[in-house]
């Protein structure tokens, strides 16, 4: 059997493509797309301050630290986990719970996102522990068995996290639209570019710096020697094992690491939305979204993660629209308005999907940067 | 396990072993559970009906079991033919109307059997596609082929809603098959019963097909080692498809007989069972069917069980099952391949 | 002598790993023949690259004249050529009866032959209806063995047979394939020195994926210079 595993290894190393040094154009799309959306991002709230587009901005700033956390498993260390989203609820969750009981204070969203993560850091040691020492397809069914439980807990303990309808809440009166920032003479808000220098823009700014730290941090993580073992135990494990690393240690490692980041990110979109609910941290299409959006971008790059959201993102707010506008413009034709119909994306997308891993497996920033692996 | 195991637990294993080893499982639950219910007749009930769901899931989860066992590939598009074998189903119930639900049973049987048969035809097809344009391309790597079979699922699932829409859709249950039989004091569903005997029949053919003919040796061996079995000069990727035909099959039949079990279906169904599918591959050992056949038995009953005293838990006790389980055993009790 | 099988210029990677750069070889009919080498040097890749396992990049594997370098591994194994990895490739949860009938073409034994099997392995017959997953590990290489001798094959190829089994068991080993070699080719990969020095008629040493020296075994047990030159470099892990 140790040569059937061997050779799988080997295999999906192969699909890492040859090691083409990066191209200089490539790098050039993928640095500059990655710089502009980090300066559209730190900007969002000037250059498109209407509401829809804030929580579109915000979004995208907690899902690329929820997928980069993710890529952190699946792209660097080759470990394909179903739980993630169970982790990003965890932090959620927590602090949803404390905000709720404790009222709006910073004191409730430290005390509720630090159990949040508490608690996905001991479960994920759990889970890593019992069975990371098994092949990677069994740890995709225990975590996915886990995550779905973790829903079903969710739903059914509703005196405690609001069932199916989840919990909304109020957070720190600094976070809040009538907050002002800055007053001038008349008691009004500030303006800046226009913009209201009010508690929402505050608000913005909180998430957006914790998941820029969030994302620097992961980037200096797989930049560590942590991450250089763990390259080292994906490409090869019995390698890796021969030479003495321990193997179920670090890969339980990662795995907390990831959880914990995940966690925060919960906390983020928790406080962000002042509500929680399995639709919007725990449901299996948000974990779909996940693994989408860290392949399109691109495994095993952390920039993959920033692109893979953005692209993602934008689709599924905007390219729906379209699809609608599509299904009334064919509206007399048989079966294509069906296909067309906005409810009908996933369809497109799976398909597009399965045709991505087939043929550009590395994804967009690695198939621009000539490679899949790390820089 | 190495063969320097510690004698102390090899004693007690070879103990357990001389009382029926793991296999006694489900009994030890049953009597578990007689004690904490202590109505006799209640406890007979949920047990018949923790069977037949147990049968239901045995034939869901052993053609996955299989399939991961021969090809080491985790089908994440097996709910879909369990989904589609459930709408499938539903939909020739309804065509045949009154064949169904008119007072003949045996044309209430025949029709039964048909749209059984149509799930059962139409899973070995789509999985016959399914294993030559989907996974075929991606086999040895594992990441990709979890990441392809996502994609099929979701493919798979906005087809099914694109087809059937996502209302639920009631399932005309055959009039032989409605109600219930007294039995010394013990009511039966008749739909369980013959649900549980479905089961019991395919597990009989398969353990006969894999332990008695030619092709079910090759697939033992392919499943311990499939280089050697092409190194003996066998073609494996034959015996690929064939199992992940027969592996698909037996989703759908299982997801037609889930269907009529339900009486009212949506597109979630695949993807509501699969959970407890995982959980009974997981706990029963991967590419061995008394595994699966196990694993299933005793998620049936924990189930049903577990729904009568602590509502809340249902889904949770099984979850917690399948982590004592690997504590103890971290592949399962009863993999296919020794250690 | 002809040759039954000849590997020409062989190279074989493993993913970007160039494991074999050129290996030429000509493995002559009837006897046993040996490849020695240190680990990693390329022995196993060699047996696994004529099996088809692994597929050769560049050059020709010739069986009786026909190139089967491209040749799927089932259609190597129906040309009969046997193949007996270093793991053994048993098959645990199987009988071994059951892993001896799956090695036939058609499911039956030719009784003549088992017979013969049971006289060299004594254990074979007494395991008979045992999983071979209870066997010891000498057992399991008796398995391995009589599993590809099963039927008449042309040529078999022999991955490290002495690995970790006991010197008695050895010595029965040496006294098998001597009977085995009688009818076939037997081309072996070994570390083992001494048994390759009691069956081997030729002998290639082959380092970091070369065949660096090609001779006849008599020729390298009598000169200690060779010997020196080669074994310290294809024992130096013994």
């Amino acid at each position: 059997m140790s040569m059937a595993r061997n050779s799988s290894a080997l295999a999906s190393k192969s699909l890492r493509g040859s090691a083409i040094s990066a191209t200089w154009p490539g790098r050039l799309v993928v640095y500059g797309a990655v710089a502009l959306i980090g300066l559209a991002l730190a900007l969002a709230p000037f250059l498109f301050p209407d509401v829809r587009s804030q929580e579109v901005a915000a979004r995208i700033c907690v899902f690329i630290v929820l997928v980069a956390s993710y890529d952190l498993l699946i792209g660097y260390t080759g470990i394909v986990s179903f739980a993630h989203t169970m982790f990003f609820g965890l932090g959620a969750y927590g602090t949803a719970i404390a905000l709720k009981t404790m009222g709006p204070g910073f004191e409730a969203i430290l005390l509720g996102g630090g159990l949040g993560v508490v608690a996905a850091l001991v479960l994920a040691l759990l889970i890593g522990l019992l069975s990371l020492r098994v092949k990677a397809i069994f740890f995709a069914m225990v975590t996915l068995s886990a995550a779905s439980v973790m829903m079903v807990l969710a739903s059914q303990l509703s005196d405690f996290t609001g069932g199916e309808d989840g919990i909304t809440y109020s957070i720190p009166r600094l976070f809040s639209p009538a907050f002002e920032l800055l007053s001038d003479a008349e008691g009004k808000a500030v303006r800046l570019f226009g913009v209201p220098l009010n508690g929402k823009i505050a608000l913005y700014y909180f998430v957006f710096i914790s998941a820029l730290v969030l994302f620097l941090a992961m980037m200096r993580i797989v930049a560590s020697p942590l991450g250089s073992v763990l390259k080292a135990i994906r490409e090869n494990e019995l390698r890796a094992e021969a030479i003495g690393y321990r193997v179920v240690f670090y890969r339980t490692t990662i795995f907390c690491i990831a959880a914990g980041i995940a966690a925060c990110a919960g906390i983020l979109r928790a406080v962000w939305l002042k509500y929680t609910g399995p639709d919007v941290v725990l449901s299996f299409d948000i974990m779909i979204d996940i693994l989408l959006m860290v392949v399109i971008g691109g495994m095993g790059t952390m920039l993959g993660a920033v692109i893979g959201v953005v692209l993602m993102t934008l689709a599924q707010y905007y390219l729906k629209d379209l699809m609608a506008l599509g299904a009334e413009a064919t509206g007399s034709l048989p079966l294509v308005p069906d296909l067309l119909y906005p409810e009908r994306w996933l369809l497109w997308l799976g398909l597009g999907f399965i045709l991505l891993v087939y043929f550009f497996p590395s994804g967009i920033v690695g198939t621009l940067l000539g490679k899949g692996g790390q820089k | 396990m190495s063969d320097t195991s510690i004698p102390f637990r090899t004693r007690m294993s070879a103990g357990i072993d001389r009382f029926g080893g793991v296999m006694l499982l489900p009994v030890v639950l049953a009597f578990i559970a007689f004690v904490l219910i202590g109505q006799p007749s209640t406890w007979a009930t949920l047990t018949i009906a923790g069977l037949a769901m147990g049968m239901m899931i045995f034939l869901m989860a052993s053609g996955l079991s299989l399939i991961f066992g021969l090809m080491d590939v985790l089908n994440f598009g097996h709910s879909a033919f369990v989904t589609a074998g459930a709408f499938i189903g539903a939909t020739v119930l309804a065509w045949l109307g009154f064949w169904v639900t008119g007072g003949n049973p045996a044309l209430n049987l025949a029709g039964l059997l048909l749209a059984i048969a149509a799930a059962t035809i139409f899973g070995a097809l789509a999985g016959w596609f399914f294993e030559r344009v989907v996974i075929k391309p991606v086999y040895q790597d594992h990441l990709r082929q979890i990441l392809i079979t996502v994609g099929a699922l979701i493919v798979a699932e906005e087809l099914i809603l694109l087809i059937w829409g996502g209302a639920p859709i009631p399932v005309p249950r055959p009039a032989v098959l409605t109600g219930s039989i007294v039995f010394a004091g013990v009511s039966v569903e008749i739909y369980r019963i013959f649900a549980f005997l479905l089961g019991l029949v395919v597990y009989v053919a398969m353990y006969l097909v894999l332990n008695r003919t030619r092709l079910g040796l090759l697939i033992r061996a392919g499943v311990e080692n499939r280089e050697m079995v092409e190194a003996l000069g066998f073609r494996i990727d034959r015996l690929f498809i064939l199992v992940f035909m027969a592996g698909s099959a037996l989703a759908a039949m299982g997801g037609a007989m889930w269907a009529g079990y339900q009486g009212l279906i949506t597109a979630a169904l695949g993807s509501e069972m699969m959970i407890l599918v995982f959980i009974v591959v997981i706990i029963g050992g991967l590419g061995s069917i008394q595994g699966s056949l196990l694993g299933a038995l005793l998620v049936g009953l924990m189930a049903n069980y577990v729904a009568f005293l602590v509502p809340k838990m249902a889904l949770a006790s099984n979850m917690l099952l399948m982590m004592a389980i690997l504590l103890w055993r971290p592949y399962g009790l009863l993999p296919a391949v020794k250690r | 002598m002809s040759a039954i099988l000849r590997l020409e210029g062989v190279h074989t990677n493993i993913a970007q790993y160039q494991v074999l750069h050129g290996v030429s070889l000509d493995v002559p009919e009837g006897g046993v023949h040996v490849i020695l080498g240190r680990n990693g040097a390329g022995k196993t890749t060699t047996l696994r690259t004529i099996m088809g396992l692994w597929k050769a990049r560049l050059g020709t594997i010739q069986f009786r004249g026909q190139d089967i370098a491209q040749l799927g591994t089932p259609d190597i194994a129906r040309l009969g050529i046997a193949f007996v990895p270093e793991n053994m490739g048993i098959f645990g949860g199987l009988t071994v009866e059951e892993n001896m009938r799956l090695a036939t073409h058609d499911g039956s034994f030719d009784t003549e032959r088992l017979a013969r099997i049971h006289a060299i392995f004594p254990a074979i017959k007494q395991f008979w209806a045992k999983p071979a997953h209870a066997l010891s590990g000498g057992q399991k290489q008796m398995l391995a063995v009589s599993r590809a001798i099963i039927e008449k094959r042309d040529l078999i190829l022999i991955d490290e047979p002495t690995k970790g089994l006991a010197p008695s068991i050895i010595r029965n080993m040496i006294v098998a394939f001597r009977e085995i070699a009688e009818e076939t080719t037997i081309l072996l990969v070994e570390q083992n020195f001494h048994f390759a020095k009691a069956l081997g008629q030729t002998v290639a040493v082959i380092d970091d994926g070369r065949i660096v020296h090609r001779g006849s075994m008599t020729e390298l047990v009598e000169d200690a210079g060779l010997q020196s030159r080669f074994l310290s470099l294809s024992l130096e892990a013994h």
